[in-house]
Order: structure tokens, then sequence, then C-alpha cells
């Protein structure tokens, strides 16, 4: 082969295959969706048997009748992102500035908790957390916890179990942006009279800013949408609108619903994204 | 001009200013210890509950035992379940890796009309939820009445690794710097000899890179799968469905398997490039 | 909030500091005084310990044992915030997420001066770069982040003034320019100027005092002319220029001379010029203070014959010879082109001269090689 092609088409040319993969497996079922949002049951058909009506009033309904599942799954998002952040920080931070020759070790041990599959691990959060590990009994003996009060099936064990389950995701674009910052520059900071919190506050803050946008938006995406954490730790109460999109889908077989709530879902993501980065004010990101 | 103090005493620091800032100096290093606990315990719990006595509920220490680990296979569906998640990520892995890789080789490597609407077409898929994903394309599938299954799985798993490989390449040819190419060039390489022997080997550690996370994406993804495998079992499937009667040994006996093959490949990988960059 | 640093001003004083890194001792039990108002310069290979000491003056490493003094204040174990000490970093540090005029305003913010528009215009005039306030350090050319450095550091009129390696990441041209600018600013802000460099041509350019530092100790302080024609040690005499050592041996003496063989040919040379401990001795000229003649021409001074010449190179302003001698040795000749005499060609027969009192000695058991190998150019890190 020689290279007899105009120079201009090679990137269309190794865009092609990948982007057609995209368009018919990503843009197509988004599509889809859209069209089946607006669907309303087929009078007198089986179950999940549904014609196009155009009706917008599945949103309105679906919105409705799961407003409490929204606030639930956005205010548990944005606790553990929270959370993730406030954690993950002063450990991306160490592992960029403290590790000296062990910084590969450290960055692979962030990761590493990866590999035992998430579900084994916060099933092994329950069962630590439960009834008969050894936290809650010990807590009880001490008084510091009511007989009667438990940690599991409870918003704290959800949230809580989202802050773990998406710390490396927190952790690792944090460590990309601080890990970039010239130590010198903190130094410096120091040398012109600003003590350790105002060189935190006014260099190394907004230095590391492109991470933490990166990092909230790779933690709280996929926690918005989450329902394995609250399947698990959860209970009928910690409810949030992934369980209901997933139970819509499977169980009720109402597609119209799960398809109106996928996409609010979505829209209510974005735009929630693109005001933070706005904020932000860093546009790096893609 | 300077006088000579050489027979002075040596001056000491005072205890307590050193005390303070030794503390000071150590205190990250105290929190990395106590945040690398939190990330551990339930990989520790789990590798512990391996060697659990325990059949099939594995909830309660009953005792010491290594026939999980002598007999993996020993829960039922377990094996297959695994079978099954290392076929799927293995040809996830493979498509995604290859056509990432060409995107991520277009937007890194050169200009052209429409590079920040496929820069947006690549975060798009990292910016939807995966219940989205997985229901959106799960409602295509039932639409051409394609039953979920395996190649469902295996596609929708390409959908959503290839982003990841992307941003990973791309990452990595941006680190590149541009004169090595140019001096290939000046050393008689054509522009496919360059590509081979010069931007290929410096890139590969990046591509291999991309690799290993999207078979980790897809190996231990749930929620797309749940959507689009039907009855097909996978080992993140298997593991949910037997959370609610409690988990066999055998899962653990698996997870801590798969931690320990993941570590070793990885630090197997910076053993090589250190080598190589010495 | 807003910090006060200690109000402390006059010499700075080390008192035999030592730095340990387990058992590596980067600075060494060294003392050191440096006078109010003076440009001083520490000079060494990279890892002497220059940066290291810089560090713990500046505050940002603390010395294992020691002491450091401003004035009558024990600054020691003061935090790098809390000093009156500003540092103009290698590589400049400017930070990125700042315009030049927050970057510049940044330690008088902290302080809480009240006119810092006025200050920070100021410095800005005082380093001819006013027009580029409201651009960022990635907008600019190395050679005006260099000056937005210094502008940031002395805004603060700080007592003490540290300049690492600051021309380091320029080209030659440009520092050559900014050597005679840092003078000039020196004097016109009358600020202590505290210069860590490996370039010796770049000490002696601006300091009035040098300090040689090798292996963590200070070699020899001095001025530079001092350094220069009479180098205490192998090290300063070949780090500083370059030397011709001879060994020889002290054979007598002559009133206030020493009368020294080498190699069979008597010299003499100034007594107080002769740091030997004992009758061995290398005896140094520097290359262009040789004269180079044709065999038989009268001579006078010390004068050493026998000499073929094995290269020449011609540099303009001057022609470089390398003089092979009886004994084995090659010499290093440098003769300024201002005399009209065809130079030499390779292989005559010469005789070399030179002006007895321009002869250094260095004890005899010195390494000749020390301060020859070290690579000038090589950045520390």
């Amino acid at each position: 082969m020689s290279f007899t092609l105009p120079k201009v088409r090679v990137p269309y040319l190794l865009l092609f295959p990948g982007f057609a993969f995209l368009f018919t497996f990503f843009i197509l079922p988004i599509a889809n969706l859209a069209q089946t949002s607006t669907q309303t049951p087929i009078p007198g058909g089986d179950t999940g048997q549904y014609q196009q009506t155009f009706a917008f009033s599945n949103y309105l309904n679906a919105f409705l009748d799961n407003r409490e599942q929204f606030a639930r799954s956005f205010i548990y998002a944005t606790l553990a992102t929270v959370f993730a952040l406030a954690i993950a920080y002063p450990l991306a931070y160490a592992i960029a500035f403290k590790s000296g020759k062990f910084k590969n070790i450290f960055l692979v041990l962030v990761v590493a908790p990866f590999f035992t599959s998430f579900l084994l691990r916060t099933i092994a959060w329950k069962q630590i957390l439960g009834e008969e590990g050894f936290v809650v009994p010990t807590l009880r003996n001490l008084h510091v916890m009511g007989q009667s009060t438990t940690i599991t099936s409870t918003a704290v064990a959800v949230v809580a179990g989202m802050t773990y389950n998406f710390l490396p995701f927190m952790t690792l674009p944090l460590y990309a942006s601080l890990e970039r910052i010239d130590p010198r520059t903190i130094e410096a900071s120091g040398d012109l009279y600003a003590n350790g919190i105002t060189t935190f506050r006014r260099v190394t803050v907004p230095l590391s800013l492109p991470g933490v946008v990166a990092g909230t938006l790779l933690t709280f995406i996929p926690a918005a949408g989450d329902y394995v954490n609250a399947s698990i730790l959860g209970s009928p109460n910690t409810k949030m609108i992934g369980n209901v999109i997933e139970s819509r889908y499977f169980k009720i077989v109402d597609y119209p619903t799960a398809a109106a709530l996928s996409f609010t879902l979505m829209a209510a993501i974005l735009i929630l994204v693109t005001l933070y980065i706005r904020k932000a004010g860093t546009e790096e990101l893609v | 001009m300077s006088t000579s103090v050489k027979d002075a005493s040596i001056p000491t620091i005072p205890f307590k200013a050193r005390f303070s800032r030794w503390f000071g100096r150590n205190l990250l290093r105290i929190y990395m210890v106590f945040g690398f606990t939190y990330l551990f315990i339930p990989v520790a719990y789990t590798f512990a509950f391996s060697f659990n006595d325990a059949g099939k509920s594995n909830l309660i220490w009953k005792g010491f035992t290594l026939g999980n680990w002598q007999n993996p296979c020993g829960a039922p569906q377990i094996c297959n379940a695994l079978g099954n998640s290392i076929k799927i990520g293995a040809l996830a892995t493979l498509f995604s890796t290859i056509l990432g890789t060409m995107i991520a080789f277009a937007i890194g490597r050169y200009k052209f009309k429409g590079r920040s609407t496929s820069n947006l077409l690549i975060f798009l898929p990292m910016a939807t939820p995966e219940i989205v994903l997985g229901a959106s394309l799960l409602s295509l599938f039932l639409v051409f009445k394609i039953n979920p299954g395996f190649w469902p799985t295996v596609i929708a798993h390409v959908m959503f690794c290839v982003s990841f490989v992307v941003v990973t390449v791309k990452a990595r040819i941006a680190s590149l710097d541009p004169r090595l190419e140019q001096a290939a060039m000046d050393l008689y390489a054509n522009e496919r000899e360059t590509f081979k022997r010069v931007t290929l080997p410096l890139v590969a550690p990046g591509i291999a890179g991309a690799a290993l996370l999207a078979f980790s994406l897809s190996f231990d993804d749930f929620i797309i799968t749940n959507f689009n495998s039907g009855t097909l079992i996978t080992f993140p499937k298997f593991v949910y469905v037997a959370a609610a009667r409690g988990i066999p040994a055998q899962a653990n006996v698996i997870g801590s398997s798969m931690f320990f093959l993941a570590l070793a490949i990885v630090i197997a990988g910076q053993l090589v490039h250190r080598r190589r960059s010495r | 909030m807003a910090i006060d640093p200690i109000d402390a001003r006059g010499d700075l004083r080390l008192t035999r500091i030592t730095k340990s890194y387990g058992d590596f001792k980067a600075v060494d039990d060294l003392s050191l005084t440096i006078p109010e108002g003076s440009f001083f310069a520490l000079l060494g290979p990279s890892g002497c310990g220059k940066t290291t000491t810089l560090r713990m003056v500046a505050g940002l490493e603390e010395p294992t044992v020691g002491s450091i003094h401003l004035g009558d204040t024990d600054i020691t174990t003061t935090r790098a915030y809390q000093r009156p000490i500003n540092t103009v970093f290698q590589n400049y540090a400017l930070f990125p997420h700042l315009t030049i005029f927050e970057n510049i305003a940044f330690g008088l913010r902290r302080r809480g001066v009240k006119d810092v528009k006025e200050q920070v215009e100021k410095v800005l005039s005082l380093v001819e770069l006013p027009h580029l306030a409201q651009r960022k350090p990635t907008q600019l050319s190395g050679g005006q982040q260099q000056r937005i450095a210094l502008a940031r550091a002395i805004v603060n009129r700080p007592a003490l003034l540290l300049l690492d390696e600051p021309l380091g990441a320029l080209d030659l041209k440009l520092r050559r320019q900014m050597q005679i600018e840092l003078k000039w600013i020196q004097r016109e802000v009358g600020l202590t100027f505290v210069h860590v460099t490996h370039d010796q041509e770049e000490a002696m350019t601006m300091a009035d005092t040098i300090a040689v530092m090798n292996e963590g100790k200070i070699e020899q302080m001095g001025t530079p002319a001092d350094l220069y024609d009479d180098p205490e040690t192998a090290f300063v005499a070949n780090f500083l220029g370059q030397s011709n050592l001879i060994k020889g041996k002290i054979e007598g003496r002559d009133g206030d001379n020493l009368v020294i063989d080498l190699f069979g040919q008597k010299i003499s040379m100034p007594s107080a010029r002769s740091h030997a401990v004992d009758n061995t001795l290398y005896a140094g000229i520097r290359p262009e203070k040789f004269r180079i003649s044709r065999t038989g021409s009268t001579l006078r001074g010390n004068i050493l014959s026998g000499g073929r010449i094995e290269d020449v190179s011609y540099i303009g302003v001057s022609t470089q010879y390398v003089v092979a001698m009886p004994w084995g040795q090659e010499l290093m000749v440098f003769e300024q082109n201002d005399d009209g005499v065809p130079p030499f060609n390779k292989g005559e027969e010469v005789v070399i001269s030179w002006e007895p009192n321009f002869t250094f000695a260095l004890r005899g058991d010195e390494d000749v090689e020390a301060g020859t190998e070290v690579n000038p150019e090589e950045i520390q890190e």
C-alpha cells in the first residue's frame, strides 16, 4: 500500500468505521428513545405494544409521578460527589506531591480495587456494615448507635456506597491536574507571603480546577443514573430514578414512561453539566 | 567581608519547631494511609471470605477452607457466567480498541473540518448515564426484532468503551513530540515506515492501557449488560442475582483472582516501561 | 489574612549549617556571612549544594543542624512566608492562572499593602514591561518572564533577594543583556542579592563576592579577581577559567620569592601566592599569562624551553595554542592577536615565558583534574 490518497481524506477514513458504529448504536438508539417516549399503548393491545401519538404529556406524567425519586437521585449524587471530592483531593494531592518515586505504585493502588467486581465490593460493604458484620454490634455496644438503628438500608449507606464506588473516577483526574502543577509555583506562593491556606486557595485550587471539574462530572453523571447501590444498600425508601427506569422496563414493560424518564434524566444532567462548566470557566474538557 | 565562625558550637533546632514541621510534612502521608485502607477494606473482606467454609450463603464466618479455591466452579452457573464475561470482554476490547485508536489518530494527528463535532460525539456517550445507554440500545434492538443476548451485549460494550479508548490513546498521542516523526522522515523513512517504526511503538503503551481499561470496564459492567443480555448470564449479573440469597464463596475466589491478575499485569507493564526508559 | 513578615534587616549569617538526606550531606558544616547591600554569588557545579543552601535561606528547606540569622533575628525555623526574603525561581514559577499584574501584586496583597496598583506599575516600568500587565505568563517570551519574575520579587522590597539560576533558560545574547540589567537594578533598588549559578562567567560579571562551592563545602570565597588570580585549590583553579598546573618542588627562597624546580627548569614566584604545605606543589599559570617566542629569543621573567606547537586554533580576538613540553605535559596558551606577528605553525619549536608575579601554587597532593570534569550545562534536578 502506498499513500496515494489525497491527504485531506485520511482523517475521515480513520473516523468512518468508528463513527458509523457510534451513529448506529448510540445516536440512533437515542433518537429511537425520543420516539418511544411519546408513544401510548395501543387500545386493546397486549402489554408492551405501543403506537406513536406524540403524547408529550408522558413527560409531565413521568416527572410528576417520580418527583421524589428525581430529587433523591440528584441529592444523593450531589452528596456523593461532594464527599468523593473531599476524600479524593487530599489523596490525589499526597500522591502527586508527597509520594516521590512511589508515585506510580500509589496510582495503581487507587485503581486496583476496581479490578474486584464493583458488585462484590458493594456487597462486601453491605455485609461489613450489616447486622452480622462487626461494625454495627460494636457501635451498639459502645452506645454510639441505638439498638434499633441500622446503617444498611438507609440513605447514608446508599450515599456512602456511591462515594466509595466512584472515588477512583474522582481521584484520577484530580491527580492528573495536580501532577501538572509546577511545585515551584507553590513554593513561590509561600515565598511571596502566602501561608499554607492562602497558597491552597489562591494557587493550588485554581490550578487544579480542570481536574476538579472533570472529576466531579465523572462522579456525578454515573451517580445520578445509578441504581445498583440503591438496590443493594438501600431500601424502598431510597429508590432513585435509575431504579424506576429499570423496573418500568423489566417489570411493568412501560417503555414510553421509561423512555421519557431516561430523556428527562439525560436532559437534566446535560443542563446541570453545562451550567457547571460555564461557572467553573473551563472548556478544555472535551 | 565574611568572617569565619567555624569554631562556634553547632546550633541545634528546637524540638517543638521540628515536631510541628514533621507533623505538617507528614499529615498528608498519614491521611494517605487512611485513604488507602478505606479503598481496600472491601477488597480485603472479599479476599478473606473467599476462604470461608460457608457453603452457599457466604454471610458469616464459619471456618477456614481452601476448598473454594480448589474448586472455583463449584457453584452452579458461576464458571459459565465467568466464561461469558471473558468472551464478551475480549471481543469488546478488540473492537473498541481498533475503532477507538483510529478515531484517536484522526483527532490527535490531523486538523480537519468537523474536528470539534467529532470531539463532542466522543464526549457524549461518557456524559450519558449508563442506564440511558442501556435502555436506548435495548429499545433499538426491540424495534429491529433482535433478541437481547451475546452479540447485542458485545455491541453495547463496544459502544461505551470506544470513547474511553479514544480519550486514553489521544492523551498519549498528544504527549508525543512531533519532532520525533519529523526526525524519522529526515532520516529517509517514508510516511508508512515512520508510522510503523516511530509513531506506533511510541503510542503502543497508550493503546495497551486503553485495551486494559476497556476490558475492565466491560468485565465489570452490570447496568448496560443487564438491559441487553436477555437470559445470558455474565459474572456481574450472577453476583447481582445471587446477592439476594447470599453469594457463594466461589464468587469471592473469582473476584480476588481478577484483582491479583490485573494487578500483576499492571505491575509487569510498569516494570517493562521502567526498564525501557532506563 | 494579611501576613506580616518579620521585620529584620542586616547581614545574612549562616552558622555551621548541615543538610543531610539520609547518609548524603548536601551541605556540610557550612558557615557564611553575606553583608547587607552586596551582590553575592554562590558558584559551583550541579549537585554542589548551592541550591540547597539557597532553599534553606528562602525557608523552603530546613537545615538538619545549624542556624540562619538575618541581622540579629534567628530565622532558622521561620516559615518561608514569614521571611522578608524573596526568590527569583529557576524557570521563574510564575502563576499560570494569574495575569502579569496579579502575579506581581500577589505578595503585596498577601501583606495587605494599600497602594498595590501604584507599586505594581512602578516596578513594571522599572523592568520596562508596563504594556504586558494584562497578559498571562504563557504569552510572554523567556526574557520577559524572567523580568516579571524579578519584578514580582523586588516589588516586595525584601531584605534579601535570592536568584536561583535566573538566567539559565535564556539564550547567550539575552543572558549577557540580562546580566548587565540585573546588576543595574541591584544598584538601583539597593537590595542584597544572593545569586546561585553554575556559570562562572555570569558569577564574575555580576557579583562583588563569589563563594565557590564543591561537595557541600565552600572551597574559596573572595572577589572575582582574587579567585581568578590566586585560586587556593585545584578545583577553583579549574572551575573558574582554565589553568595550567605543573608539578614542581620548592628548591629554596630568594627574599620574598620561592625558587621552584619544574622538571629541571628553575622558575621563581612570590611566596605569598603559594598555598603549598610542604616542598611539593603545583605551579599554576593561566593560559593568557603565557607568552610564546621562537627558540633563541631574549626573554625576561620565568622561562620554560623545549616546547613544540601541537595545535593551533585561531578564534579572532586570540589564538589558542596547545604546546607539548619535554616532560610530556600539554600546556594551553592564549595569545592576543595584537602584535602583528603571524601565528606560529604546528610543529614549531618554541619557548614559553611569563611574569613571575602571575604564578600561583597549590598543594602538591591536589587532584589536578578537580573541577575540570564537571559539565557546567548540566541542569540541576
